[in-house]
């Protein structure tokens, strides 16, 4: 029978790439010198389910690497090699070229073979490194010529570890199963038994060291014993032939009841993790241990797409509900009301489908910063706070981009080296810190740094050199932050690999307003520069201000919304032949007439006739002229680009409770093209 | 841009048959989404002349298209029995759906490949290149449309144009 090893290739990918995040994160955690076992545990299990997954997958070259990488880490948690920066980083490398192994084989392209060999081989001196400063280890049996088939006796340390029966594995079937094939003498060790109040009957405190004797070989023993590899430490050493001793009963392991003085054992040194330790960690990996399954982007959306529908549908009954006469015209408005109810609660669930928290996007820079800092030679914490703060999927994908930027701004530009932070009277380590929260209807998130701040006196004179603003001009101090989101501007002494190459902070504003968000910068010369970034939870619903054109009907979004009102006569001037501004609240605005703009035939042509909608974009002021308003309402957004193409001033449209479909205005482009209209 | 085969391939034996105008054409009823009467278009702005506006098509937001306008026949009011064919045509940039308004639905055709006759040259005025051939049904003629070829190189151009004009704007 052939199984089509295929189709679990994208789980495969998937799971590793998860497994390598998770390891990146937790050999971050690792302290040098001091390491929790706990966490090398886990950084062991990682490497060996992917070194499980990609054997059977065939992927040799990911399973050869990876063994020498878990060979490596055996030593690390067996205590024969400590943990250093050095081996902290060469672990750190490995990650990278599994990254990368991993990606090639996923897109089907060669992987880089030196590199990979170069690596491996580095994996592999660090670890003769150990074995020549520690040649007194014991040979594992493994490693000893197999074969010996001659009656033979061995010495097995069993040692499960805590969440050994969790993964359905039972010690006492483990040692039965040795018993039918040799001789077994088992010594139970119970020193880590914790006292009874503190005892959680689902964990494993228990270690055997068994006596085996018989006609068998380590691979045989081993066998018995994979079942539960990664789930035990498990040292297998031949017993130099001794005259042989009378045969005792083979003692059934749960007959130990005595405590038998535990042989120090010398590669099996970890003592059992704290409790609060071991629920930390699992904390950690339990992400997707239970409670939660794969769906693929599209079908979500397809489900978004159809809820959509739904909602429409049933705005389409509750209008034609409200015409209905009759006896029957009562009970059916009841149910109207209650579908309307359901389907508000459904669309939020669905709405909830597609939020993810933010950890998924700062759980990057933990890494970067420490690569960042050390390629600086600066030192760095970073803090996070606000990682489970959700938001919309679209939107979380988009802002990654400009965090990364921000962040590296910060690094780059902000934090000083530290020497400089000392004679500043500051810790040498510099803060990086990264917040999220909800705020209103909008998710909020913080960078900021201790560093030097902007240096405004900097940003004048580079501004000046660039020909951003006159050589005379002396703009206020919130202007002169502006300066850096115009575009070509770049403050760095020496253009870096990091930032500096004149696309910075423009982009950075760019893609946050295209995501229909807005960034502030604050700024406190020695005390460091705050970047607040302020983003709609969703791309997908936007509240709407419904105003009516003649036969058209459009949305303004409510967030660009300043005011309406109707003017008189007297509050409005005529500049030239279309140039039309009217007087508000100390500012004089111009019209966009959307009629004439969309072209469309109006009910109202004289502007008291009709109302003005005061409407800010790129800070900015207009006022739209419309025949009236007619309500406000949370429409969803759907794109016009799929099938039509992009439209000047319009950034989609949506389907009214009719059917009918009203396109949604874009008013920073509405702006944009007035001005331009004007200057040409 | 263009598929290299031509949207009305040997395994496509059926044709949907539509009236403009007088003449009668087809295209490939695999292509063919739905058919359906008449609604209000909602106007798009800055649009071509043949694009009437955008319907609401089960969720999706598609064009609608005056196929008079496009072949330069006389303006028809839209009635009742006005129909609008939704198909689709195949982009470098995916699959783009829209509807043509045409006057009327006929039929659904089996036909041989070898009945396909070759488009005559209608000089350079003509621009027959989205005519995939005649045919002789009933003892009419039946144009087969390329709606690749017809719809397709205007569509993109238009969303390319006005993509390209956005994207300039915000550089």
């Amino acid at each position: 029978m052939t199984v089509d090893l295929e189709q679990f290739h994208a789980a495969f990918y998937d799971e590793s790439f998860e497994a390598l995040a998770t390891m990146e994160t937790t050999l971050l955690q690792l302290d040098v010198g001091a390491p929790e076992p706990e966490l090398i545990n886990t950084i062991f299990r990682v490497a060996h389910s992917i070194k499980g997954g990609s054997a059977t997958f065939g992927f040799t070259d990911i399973a050869s690497f990876t063994h020498s990488l878990e060979s490596l880490l055996d030593a690390l948690r067996g205590g024969t090699m400590s943990v250093t920066a050095a081996v902290c980083d060469l672990l750190l490398r490995a990650v990278d070229v599994l990254r990368a192994l991993l990606r090639a084989r996923q897109a089907g392209q060669p992987i880089d073979a030196q590199r990979v060999a170069d690596l491996q081989f580095d994996l592999e001196v660090a670890l003769a490194g150990r074995s020549a400063a520690a040649p007194a280890q014991p040979v594992p049996a493994r490693v000893a010529p197999a074969g010996a088939r001659a009656p033979s006796q061995w010495q097995v340390r069993f040692r499960p570890h805590r969440k050994l029966f969790v993964h359905g594995n039972d010690p006492l079937r483990l040692v039965q199963a040795l018993a039918a094939i040799a001789e077994v003498d088992a010594q139970l060790d119970a020193q880590n038994l914790p006292p009874l109040a503190a005892l959680d009957p689902e964990d494993c405190h228990l270690a055997w060291t068994l006596s085996v004797r018989g006609p068998i070989d380590s691979a045989q023993i081993q066998q018995i014993f994979d079942w539960a590899e990664g789930d035990c430490e498990l040292l297998l050493q031949s017993v130099p032939a001794e005259p042989a001793e009378p045969a005792e009963p083979v003692t059934p392991p749960v007959a130990v009841a005595v405590p038998a003085p535990p042989p120090a054992s010398p590669a099996a040194p970890s003592p059992p993790a704290p409790l609060d330790t071991s629920a930390k960690t699992q904390a950690a990996n339990g992400l997707a241990d239970y409670g939660s399954i794969r769906v693929s982007v599209e079908k979500i959306d397809e489900l978004m797409n159809s809820v959509g529908e739904l909602v429409i549908t049933q705005a389409m009954l509750t209008q034609l509900g409200a015409k209905i006469e009759g006896p029957q015209a009562e009970p059916l408005r009841v149910g109207l009301a209650q579908l309307e109810r359901n389907m508000r609660e459904l669309q939020e669930s669905v709405m909830r489908v597609r939020m993810l928290p933010i950890s998924f996007v700062f759980s990057r820079f933990p890494r970067m910063v420490h690569d960042l800092a050390q390629q600086l030679g600066k030192r760095i914490e970073l803090k996070l706070t606000g990682e489970h703060t959700e938001l919309d999927k679209t939107v979380l994908e988009k802002i990654g981009d400009p965090l990364v930027h921000l962040v590296r701004n910060c690094i780059d530009h902000g934090i000083e080296l530290p020497a400089a932070r000392i004679a500043a009277g500051k810790p040498p380590a510099g803060t990086v810190q990264l917040a999220a929260c909800h705020r209103g209807g909008n998710i909020v998130v913080e960078v900021s740094d201790d560093g030097g701040g902007l240096d405004a006196a900097r940003i004048l004179r580079k501004a000046r050199e660039r020909g951003l603003i006159g050589p005379h001009d002396t703009p206020a101090d919130a202007q002169i932050l502006e300066l850096i989101f115009r575009p070509g501007f770049s403050t760095a002494e020496q253009t870096t690999d990091l930032s500096g190459r004149g696309v910075g902070m423009d982009v950075v504003r760019r893609n946050v307003k295209e995501l229909g968000g807005k960034i502030e910068l604050a700024s406190q010369a020695g005390r460091g520069a705050r970047f607040t970034i302020t983003l709609p939870l969703t791309l997908a619903i936007v509240d709407g201000q419904l105003v009516s054109v003649g036969t058209e009907t459009y949305i303004v979004p409510l967030t660009s919304i300043v005011e309406s009102l109707q003017l008189s006569a007297a509050q409005i001037s005529r500049i030239s032949a279309q140039g039309e501004v009217f007087a508000c609240r100390g500012e004089y605005l111009p019209i966009i007439r959307l009629h004439s703009l969309f072209g469309v035939e109006p009910r109202a042509r004289a502007l008291h006739e009709g109302l003005v909608v005061v409407a800010e974009g790129d800070g900015r002021r207009v006022g739209l002229f419309v025949d009236d308003l007619l309500g406000q309402q949370q429409v969803v957004i759907k794109s016009l680009q799929t099938h039509y193409g992009h439209i000047e001033g319009v950034a989609g449209a949506t389907i009214l409770g009719d059917g009918a479909v009203a396109l949604i205005l874009d008013v920073p482009g509405l702006i944009r093209g007035a001005s331009g209209r004007a200057a040409a | 841009m263009h598929s290299p085969t031509p949207s009305l391939d040997a395994t496509a034996r059926q044709i949907l048959t539509f009236v403009l105008g007088g003449q009668t054409y087809g295209i490939d009823i695999l292509r063919v989404q739905e058919i359906r009467g008449w609604s209000t278009v909602t106007k798009i702005p800055h649009a071509p002349a043949h694009v009437l506006g955008v319907l609401n098509l089960r969720g999706s937001i598609v064009p609608i298209l005056d196929l008079r306008r496009r072949f330069a026949l006389e303006h028809a009011e839209y009635t009742a029995v006005t129909v609008i064919i939704v198909t689709s045509i195949v982009t470098a940039s995916g699959r783009r759906d829209f509807g043509v308004v045409v006057d009327g639905v006929s039929d659904v055709v089996d036909i041989d490949a070898a009945q396909i006759k070759p488009a005559p040259e209608l000089g350079a005025h003509g621009g027959a290149d989205y005519i995939l051939g005649l045919l002789c049904i009933d003892e009419r003629m039946v144009v087969l449309l390329d709606f690749d070829r017809l719809i397709g190189a205007e569509l993109v151009q238009t969303a390319d144009t006005t993509d390209s004009a956005a994207s300039v704007d915000a550089a």
